[in-house]
């Protein structure tokens, strides 16, 4: 088979019907474009939203939860006289049990010399009310390792006044969340009363404000020192209530959490994935509507081509006759209408890279609208190499298909039927 | 002279729109260096005769044997090829592919054999085009030419893979008569000079009366074969 010379046909075919070709490549082009635009926009939210999630949580939190003990306590009344009476205690309170983790330091350093663990971060929380004159305000706050935070959660950028450090700089100052700060009407250098589940009472100075652009966190979250939240709460420095670990590969979160439950029985272990599930299911649905608007795309481009191959071997149909009677075989012919489709496929899917990528590119230009809270500015869009390549080969894909069977087709033409008309 | 294509017992059917026996069991050689005419009647068979000839109906009973090589129940590629390389045709309606030049129409038979490198070949379809007296019109598009004019490019292109058998489907049926005259001259220097075989179906008198033999059909039967000069068949 020559292919060298059906190639040339298929381009003289081409070349000779401009617009239909034009025309062919364009429905092409739409849908790979859009399959970009799509594909670098859904992927950048989801890259975006695991981002914001996953600087604010660990990859692993092991904390102490308290736990409700729901076995009933039974009893035998000896008193009684007929000997035969119990007790019977339904619905136990919860002793009182700090939420402590045991020899915490200690756990902390085995942590960390375990090859998979970046680093640990520990934390003391407790539930606190922040006194707004007579209004009381609930949240959280939260003792810091300041260094080990900005290290392995980047805490120091989220900081929209003041900065992290200055929590080292004095005792008894803390940074606020923006959102809990608006509704104090407090701002960097006022003092805020907080009053802990204890009935203890602390002032404390405003030195920074923070957003991570969760409305949940920014407006209920207090940082201080560890020091400064064991002060308020009357502990010991030992006194320690989470520890945050962070792990040099994210995918490894779960098999090592489930590593870590075998070996510290007395402490609750959550891994990300979990804590997350429906951040999760939020980027499978996201990832589940992008396949399908894409291979929406790519198959209405598809059979774009598949007609338009089909009229134009209707309209070639003299043409096919010829070059068989002149010795040209059905591959021969088949070779030259699937150039045909696979050069429009390939043409029109380049095109397309390019205009995605413009368009993906102005989207990430795009200021995006109603940012006050989110920390974002402009649209979050993904530029993946492998995203590009997808596209091409898809195209390539769709025109092959799209191309075999008007070409098989063609192929097929009996030249003595045509040319006897 | 050597026998170039024998026919025997040529039997075809049409299923559409209900069974019909159109060949009626054909018999008959041709010559090298033959030309040869098929007369007969709409409806007679003659040109369906012509395509089992050209190889491209494979659909009959009976046998064909070309340049002794037999032919019947091969694959279409391999007739294919064998038309490629031993068959040229020229039919009613010129049937050049408009999108290329002229010359382009003469070489791709031969860019398709591959026997010879592209120069070469367009070095030969120049001079099959200067045969048929269009080389001057080599580099024109095939629609800005006039009917007699793309004839004889087709013409040019049937001889372009030097062919042992040239088939004519009414081949001046389209044409006036200067360019009849013209077709028909070539035919004759291409029987005389090169020896090739030349078979048309023609409802021309003139034209079948210059050829070297005449095959009269009616219903599907050859009802005679003569020379020329022999007085025509009376029914």
């Amino acid at each position: 088979m020559n292919l060298k010379l059906a190639f040339q046909i298929a381009l003289t075919h081409l070349l000779t019907k401009k617009k239909q070709s034009v025309i062919a490549m364009l429905g092409v082009m739409f849908g790979i474009s859009m399959f970009i635009i799509m594909i670098s926009f859904m992927t950048g939210v989801n890259q975006f939203l695991d981002d914001m999630a996953m600087d604010n949580t660990p990859h692993i939190h092991m904390y102490k939860p308290v736990e409700v003990d729901t076995t009933k306590i039974v009893a035998q009344n000896d008193l009684h006289p007929a000997g035969n009476s119990w007790y019977v205690l339904q619905h136990q309170r919860p002793k009182n049990e700090l939420p402590k983790i045991k020899n915490a330091y200690n756990v902390m350093a085995q942590l960390e010399a375990m090859p998979e663990i970046e680093g640990v971060a520990p934390q003391v929380s407790s539930q606190v009310f922040y006194n707004n004159g007579p209004v009381q305000i609930p949240g959280n706050i939260f003792g810091i390792d300041v260094k080990k935070q900005e290290q392995l959660f980047q805490l120091d950028k989220k900081m929209d006044e003041g900065s992290l450090d200055d929590l080292q700089k004095g005792s008894d100052v803390v940074v606020m969340g923006k959102g809990l700060a608006k509704k104090m009407n407090v701002g960097v250098g006022d003092r805020v009363t907080i009053t802990t589940p204890e009935g203890n009472n602390l002032t404390l100075k405003v030195v920074g404000i923070f957003s991570f652009g969760i409305v949940a966190m920014d407006d209920s979250r207090c940082y201080a020192t560890i020091a400064t939240v064991q002060k308020v709460l009357e502990k010991d420095p030992s006194y320690l209530t989470d520890l945050n670990i962070k792990m040099k590969d994210v995918r490894e979160a779960s098999a090592m959490s489930a590593k870590l439950k075998n070996q510290y029985k007395d402490v609750y272990i959550e891994d990300w994935e979990t804590a997350n599930a429906s951040l999760l299911a939020g980027d499978k649905i996201r990832d589940i509507l992008t396949a399908v608007v894409c291979t929406t795309l790519l198959t209405v481009a598809g059979f774009g081509i598949y007609n338009i191959m089909n009229m134009n071997i209707i309209n070639k149909m003299k043409d096919i006759a010829i070059l068989k009677a002149t010795g040209f075989q059905g591959r021969d012919i088949t070779a030259i209408f699937l150039f045909q489709s696979l050069m429009i496929g390939i043409a029109g899917g380049m095109l397309g890279l390019l205009v995605g990528f413009f368009f993906s590119y102005l989207l990430s230009i795009t200021p995006f609208p109603a940012a006050s809270f989110f920390r974002i500015d402009t649209f979050p869009v993904n530029f993946k190499f492998v995203h590009y390549a997808t596209g091409l080969f898809f195209g390539f894909v769709t025109t092959l298909f799209a191309g075999y069977f008007p070409s098989k087709r063609a192929s097929k033409v009996d030249p003595v039927q045509i040319i006897r008309g | 002279m050597a026998s170039v294509l024998k026919a025997e017992n040529i039997i075809k059917y049409f299923y559409q729109p209900e069974k019909f026996q159109v060949l009626k069991g054909l018999d008959f050689d041709v010559q090298e260096g033959e030309f040869l005419s098929i007369i007969g009647k709409s409806g007679c068979g003659k040109s369906t005769l012509l395509y089992i000839l050209s190889t491209m109906d494979t659909d009959y009973e009976g046998t064909l044997e070309i340049k002794g090589q037999h032919l019947t129940g091969l694959s279409q590629n391999e007739l294919a090829r064998f038309r490629n390389e031993h068959l040229g045709f020229v039919f009613q309606f010129h049937y050049l592919l408009p999108e290329f030049t002229a010359l382009k129409n003469v070489m791709l038979p031969a860019l398709k054999l591959g026997r010879y490198s592209e120069e070469e070949i367009e070095h030969r379809a120049i001079e099959k085009l200067k045969m048929v007296d269009m080389d001057m019109y080599a580099k024109k598009s095939t629609d800005k030419l006039s009917g007699g004019q793309q004839q004889r490019v087709a013409i040019a292109r049937a001889l372009i893979n030097d062919p042992a058998v040239i088939m004519g489907d009414e081949p001046t049926g389209n044409l006036d008569r200067g360019n009849t005259v013209r077709v028909f001259d070539i035919f004759r220097q291409l029987a005389a000079d090169n020896k090739q075989t030349i078979i048309t179906v023609t409802h021309d008198p003139d034209f079948a009366n210059g050829s070297d033999r005449i095959i009269e059909m009616e219903d599907g039967r050859i009802i005679g074969m003569r020379k020329p000069t022999e007085k025509p068949y009376q029914s």
